[in-house]
Parts: C-alpha cells; sequence; structure tokens
C-alpha cells in the first residue's frame, strides 16, 4: 500500500513498466529453454471516465496485459497502480489473493465470446447476480431490483431474467455480459475483444451501448482489440503494441491523423476500407511478427520495417515523447506516414 | 464467354427433429470467368452452406432438394452439379481438380501429422491427369517438383524446406499460402475462399489478399469469396450477392452495391459498420432486432420485421423474388416491384 495520500484526481490506474515473461520448459527435468517476452516493458495510465484502447495483432501481449491488470496472472515486474474507490492509491502487482479480493468488484471485465462466457446451468438472474452475491449483497429481493435495473440499463427486458442464456441471441448474451460486468459498479472495466464475436448488423447495437454507458455512467475503461476501425470508433487514446511492447501511444485523433511509428502506419493501411473506389488493405508488411522467445536486435520492428536504417539493426529504440506522441521509434521526428 | 457458373433457384434444406430449415432457400447467381463474386452475410444466412452445395459436401440430415448448379469446365458442356451424386466418380473428378477449397482454417484442414508437401503431392497423383493429359504417369518427384514451384508461386520463402513441413510448424499466414498452393495445385477453373482472411491479422490478411488478387490476374481462375467482412469484399470483389436467412438480398457490381445500394438490408448493413472514415463516438445507425433463430424465420420477407422500409403486411405475407432493378443490379424486395405481389 504505497502513495497513499496522492492527490484524489490522478489516473485511476496506471501501469508501469510492466513485465511478464513465460518460460519455456523441456525435458525431464524441465529445464529452462527459452523465456517468452509476452509483455516487455509496458507504460500507461487511463484517466476518470477515458477509454484506451490497446490494438496490436495476435501474439503482442495486450490479452497477457489486460490479464495482468486484472490479477488473473501475477506479473514478473512492474507496477499497477490502482486508485480505489476510497482514494487510495494501490499496487496491484505484489498484493496477495486475500488482499486483492476486497479490491475486485472495483475492477471487472467484459469477456470476448457472449456464448462461453455465461454459465449455461445459470439462469440470468443468477449470472447478473453472481459478483453480487460474492459480493455481500446477501438480500434476494434486493438483488432482484439490482439485476431489473442493470438488464434495463444494457437495454434487455428485465421480464426474461428467469431465462437461461440459450433462449438469448449473441447480441443480447454480450448486453448481459455487459451488465454482470457493470454489477458491482467497477472504476475500470476490462473489455477484451468485447465485439469481434458478433455480427456486423448486432455489433453496431454493442457499440453504441458501450458508448452511451460511458456518456451516462462515466466509465473507464481499457479496450482490447484488434479492429481498428472498432477502435477509432470508441476510444479517447490508443495504445499499439507489437512484440511484448507499446510502439505508440497518443490520443485517437493523432493516432490516425498523422501515426509516427511505421507499424502503427502499416496496421491502418492494412485495414480494408469498405469501399470498391477507394483501394486499401493492399499494402501488406514483408514478413512475419517477430518470435517473442527470441526477438530480433535492435528494434523489434526492423526485419519489417520499411523504413529501416543501420541505427534500427543494433539499437533498440526507447519510448520517447515526439509531438504529443509516445513512440518508439528512432526515426519517428523525419518520417512522414500517412494515416487515415 | 459463358459464365463458369451458373447457380439457379438452389434450395438446400436442413431436416431437424426440431423441424426443417430452410439454409439456403432459392439462391441464385452467376460467375464469369476469371471474375470474383463476393458472397456476402451474417451467421445463418446460408453462406457457408451454399458453398458446401457447390462441392457436394452437404452433411446429413442436410440435402440438395430443388436447384441446378451449372458448372462449365474448359471447352466442355455445362454440367448440373446438382444432379451427380456426392460419391460419384463424375463429382470426384470435378471436386479438389476442378472446383477447389479455400477453407477458413487451415489448421484445420491440414493433416497434423503429415507433411503438408505430401498432402499436395496426394492431390496431384490423385488428379495427375489435369497435369498429364496423356502419356506416362506422373511420378512421385515429378508431384514433389510441381509442388515446389507451387510453394513458390504463392510466395512461400524456403520452399524445397517448407514442403517437408507439419502444417503446425507454420505460421498462420504460411499455411493459408500453403493452402492455397494446394487448392491451385490441380489448376481449377473455380476456386471458392470461404472466410480465408477471418482467422488472420490485419497485416497478414493484406498478403493474402494480394496474393489472392495477383493469382486470379495471372491464371484467370473464377473465385466465388465468402466473408462476412464487407471491407474485404469491397477491395476484393467484381459483383457481389448479399444473402439473408438462406435468401439473395441483392445482387449486383461492387460499385453499385456499396455506392447505391437498393435492399433496405444492404443500406442497413453498410450504414452499420464502424470505418476508418467515420465520425468517431458518434451513435451508428443500427438495425433493430437481432437475426431470427433459423427454426422460426418470418413468413414473407425474412427482414421484414427488421426492415425500416417494411410495406404493411405485404411484406409480412407475401415473398419477395430476386428482380432486375437496373443494369446488373438485382434486388428482392416490393419497394421496388410491389405490382408483383398484388397482381
Amino acid at each position: 500500500m504505497i502513495e497513499a495520500d496522492r492527490a484524489a484526481s490522478g489516473p485511476v490506474l496506471e501501469v508501469r513498466r510492466l513485465q511478464k515473461f513465460f518460460e519455456v520448459r523441456r525435458g525431464f527435468r524441465r529445464r529452462i529453454v527459452a523465456t517468452v517476452r509476452a509483455v516487455d516493458d509496458v507504460s500507461f495510465a487511463i484517466e476518470q471516465s477515458e477509454t484506451l484502447g490497446l490494438v496490436g495483432e495476435s501474439g503482442c501481449g495486450k490479452t497477457t496485459t489486460a490479464r495482468c491488470i486484472l490479477r488473473a496472472m501475477a506479473p514478473s515486474s512492474g507496477e499497477i497502480l490502482f486508485r480505489a474507490a476510497d482514494g487510495r492509491v494501490v499496487d496491484l502487482a505484489p498484493l496477495p489473493r486475500a488482499a486483492l479480493r476486497p479490491l475486485r468488484p472495483q475492477i471487472q471485465m467484459i469477456f470476448q465470446d457472449p456464448f462461453s462466457s455465461l454459465n449455461p446451468r445459470m439462469t440470468i438472474f443468477d449470472n447478473v447476480a453472481e459478483p453480487l452475491l460474492v459480493n455481500g449483497m446477501r438480500n434476494r429481493r434486493a438483488r432482484l431490483d439490482r439485476v431489473a435495473a442493470l438488464l434495463e440499463l444494457t437495454g434487455l427486458r428485465p421480464e426474461y431474467m428467469h431465462r437461461f442464456p440459450h433462449a438469448f441471441s449473441g447480441g443480447q448474451r454480450q448486453r448481459i455480459g455487459i451488465a454482470r460486468a457493470l454489477a458491482t459498479e467497477p472504476r475500470l472495466v476490462v473489455a477484451d475483444e468485447p465485439v469481434s464475436a458478433l455480427d456486423v448488423s448486432v455489433r453496431a447495437q454493442v457499440l453504441n451501448l458501450l458508448l452511451e454507458l460511458r456518456q451516462r455512467l462515466g466509465l473507464t475503461m481499457l479496450f482490447v482489440a484488434h479492429d481498428l476501425s472498432v477502435v477509432k470508433h470508441i476510444c479517447d487514446r490508443v495504445a499499439v503494441m507489437y512484440v511484448g511492447q507499446l510502439v505508440e501511444l497518443t490520443t485517437t485523433a493523432a493516432l490516425f491523423a498523422r501515426p509516427r511509428h511505421p507499424y502503427t502506419a502499416a496496421l491502418i493501411r492494412a485495414v480494408p476500407i469498405p469501399d470498391p473506389r477507394m483501394p486499401s488493405g493492399d499494402v501488406a508488411l514483408a514478413g512475419e511478427v517477430a518470435n517473442p522467445a527470441s526477438p530480433p536486435t535492435g528494434c523489434y520492428f526492423h526485419p519489417r520495417c520499411p523504413h529501416v536504417i543501420d541505427r534500427c539493426r543494433t539499437e533498440a529504440p526507447t519510448l520517447r515523447e515526439v509531438d504529443g506522441h509516445f513512440v518508439r521509434c528512432h526515426r519517428a521526428e523525419e518520417l512522414s506516414l500517412a494515416g487515415a | 464467354m459463358p459464365p463458369v457458373l451458373q447457380v439457379r433457384d438452389l434450395r438446400v434444406h436442413f431436416f431437424l427433429d426440431e423441424g426443417l430449415v430452410r439454409a439456403v432457400d432459392g439462391v441464385s447467381f452467376d460467375v464469369g470467368a476469371g471474375q470474383v463474386v463476393g458472397i456476402v452475410g451474417e451467421s445463418g444466412c446460408g453462406k457457408s452452406v451454399t458453398m458446401k452445395a457447390l462441392l457436394q459436401i452437404v452433411e446429413p440430415p442436410g440435402r440438395i432438394v430443388a436447384g441446378q448448379m451449372l458448372f462449365r469446365a474448359d471447352g466442355a458442356e455445362a454440367v448440373d452439379l446438382a444432379q451427380l451424386s456426392p460419391r460419384g466418380a463424375a463429382m470426384r473428378a470435378i471436386r479438389g481438380a476442378e472446383i477447389a477449397l479455400i477453407p477458413q482454417e487451415p489448421m484445420a484442414a491440414f493433416s497434423p501429422v503429415h507433411t503438408v508437401g505430401d498432402q499436395i503431392i496426394e492431390a496431384l497423383l490423385l488428379h495427375q491427369r489435369k497435369w498429364r493429359p496423356t502419356g506416362p504417369a506422373l511420378s512421385r518427384p515429378d508431384a514433389r517438383t510441381i509442388t515446389v514451384e507451387l510453394f513458390q508461386d504463392v510466395g512461400v520463402s524456403m520452399p524445397g524446406e517448407r514442403v517437408d513441413a507439419y502444417a503446425w510448424q507454420l505460421s498462420g499466414g504460411l499455411r493459408q499460402r500453403a493452402m492455397i498452393a494446394m487448392a491451385l495445385s490441380c489448376r481449377p477453373r473455380l476456386l471458392i475462399a470461404d472466410e480465408p482472411t477471418t482467422a488472420l491479422d490485419v497485416t497478414t490478411q493484406a498478403q493474402i489478399l494480394n496474393l489472392l488478387r495477383d493469382l486470379q490476374r495471372r491464371h484467370h481462375t473464377a473465385i466465388v469469396f465468402i466473408t462476412h467482412d464487407l471491407g474485404v469484399i469491397a477491395q476484393i470483389a467484381h459483383s457481389v450477392v448479399v444473402m439473408y436467412l438462406g435468401r439473395v438480398m441483392e445482387h449486383g457490381p461492387v460499385d453499385a452495391i456499396f455506392h447505391a445500394p437498393k435492399h433496405p438490408y444492404t443500406r442497413a448493413l453498410l450504414r452499420s459498420i464502424p470505418s476508418l472514415l467515420a465520425t468517431p463516438q458518434s451513435p451508428l445507425p443500427t438495425i433493430a432486432g437481432s437475426i431470427p433463430h433459423p427454426l422460426g424465420r418470418p413468413a414473407g420477407c425474412a427482414f421484414h420485421p427488421r426492415c425500416p422500409d417494411v410495406i404493411g403486411d405485404l411484406c409480412a405475407r407475401h415473398t419477395p423474388a430476386l428482380r432486375v432493378i437496373e443494369g446488373a443490379q438485382s434486388a428482392s424486395c416490393f419497394l421496388y416491384h410491389r405490382d408483383e405481389a398484388e397482381s
């Protein structure tokens, strides 16, 4: 319990130099043969009522970062400073299970797949009321009222709360998942790809719901996603990850108007735009994502980078501020990259 | 040149214990030689079942109950695939050789206990008369040489070594390239790509789309491209078929579909996607409700309960047929041919 008396207006979450390594063991003696640097030196902060997007390709460490913040796993090093409801700033990283328990209702998660995230043997009421019951709301009448209010908030009819999940469509189930995440009035919501499993016509409904809830409840959200158009639509700021590292962090408008990191620019260019008159999604990055167990020397992105110079091959860039962007690139000032 | 494929009023029904599911219910479209036709729709629209019908691999209790699928191989008479027995010699000579499939998940499609090269060589030896119409049989070393060339063609680096790799040793992008090499191995006239980039990251997706565009230009293969991603469709297809609950809602050239959509479903679908070019944090126009359960398909036009332009109980009682609206663009909607139902 450090920094107990920080200003009450500080960020809700501040992640400092977060690292999470996984050891690869082989053979009879389970010797360590390699270390996967899944999250390697990630730092960012989320202010009250802000939505931060965390984007990157599969294996870039975005989900591992989210799970460390939820303390579903213990980070290898670094600090996760969370400002609790009573104003104290707590470092979640080293806390044991028992100390985490009173903080858990304050950080909730919205899952990707609405078909596996609800218990099929529990009614909607039981699913949504579970976090209330666990956190001491013993009165069934009170729970019924609260669940009814939550379902109404997320656009569902409270009459249906005694049905089972199989009676609901994907979009409705995702609404139920959101209602459950909001049950304990969390200070921080971690949403891991909350719309990527949904059909196009339903995705817009759920995105609108998330936007509306942000406005009405002042939600603070970490939004993990791979779809840049969704991220652009919903996030205030965006952090881009590549092979376990943050490569760029700035406001959504600045990121899409003028990306400073060649990887961000490549990601934006790779998105196919739903308009046949606008050729896009055609400039492909060469090669494959680096292996986080043996990343390349220097800048991790240099083997795929179209703007590589000799310095990139030997010297690893640090995250530094360039014109309002935090960017990890030696050539951030001189490059002029196209946005969306 | 006559179209490679003409699908006419195709119907595939599933006879379940719970009831009859009309997964594909009167689908018609043409695929011209060297053309990319995109089939787009949400889950349950019948796009994957259409693909299975074309290859005659619909699993029971599903069955092709009506319709024609006229397929023209090079310089040959049209064959109605719907009339062929799924296990017959004629269908087996077409499947894989004349009509090939690129599946969504290459990891699930490749066998994990055989090298990718062996699996392609097997296909080559099976359909070897496509490579060597007369003369001695294709030998294994010959087939291997062809496989290495195919790998080079689809941009697999170090093709000589990669031929001996197992699918699980390759990255997602390489695996999909190997799958494309396998699909092209018998020089098919028609390629069916079933969500070939859905399981891939966006930068890998761009690579694979580029590859498909390039191959299509060089080999003049016709492609049926199935996806739910309107962005991908806009960038790769020449013409688009929009499906909803087993029926074609709209069909037309890609530019018309995206810039002058006629069917209310197409219009609503296009409005509801967040785009890199749209205003951030503004509410998206949505389609009310959700996709009905396949057993509870609404009567009349399947889209009418969600349609903003629904016409009283006309749409609830009658099913609109697919009619030409202008040029090559057709739609099934009473907004454009109201007289038909009233007569």
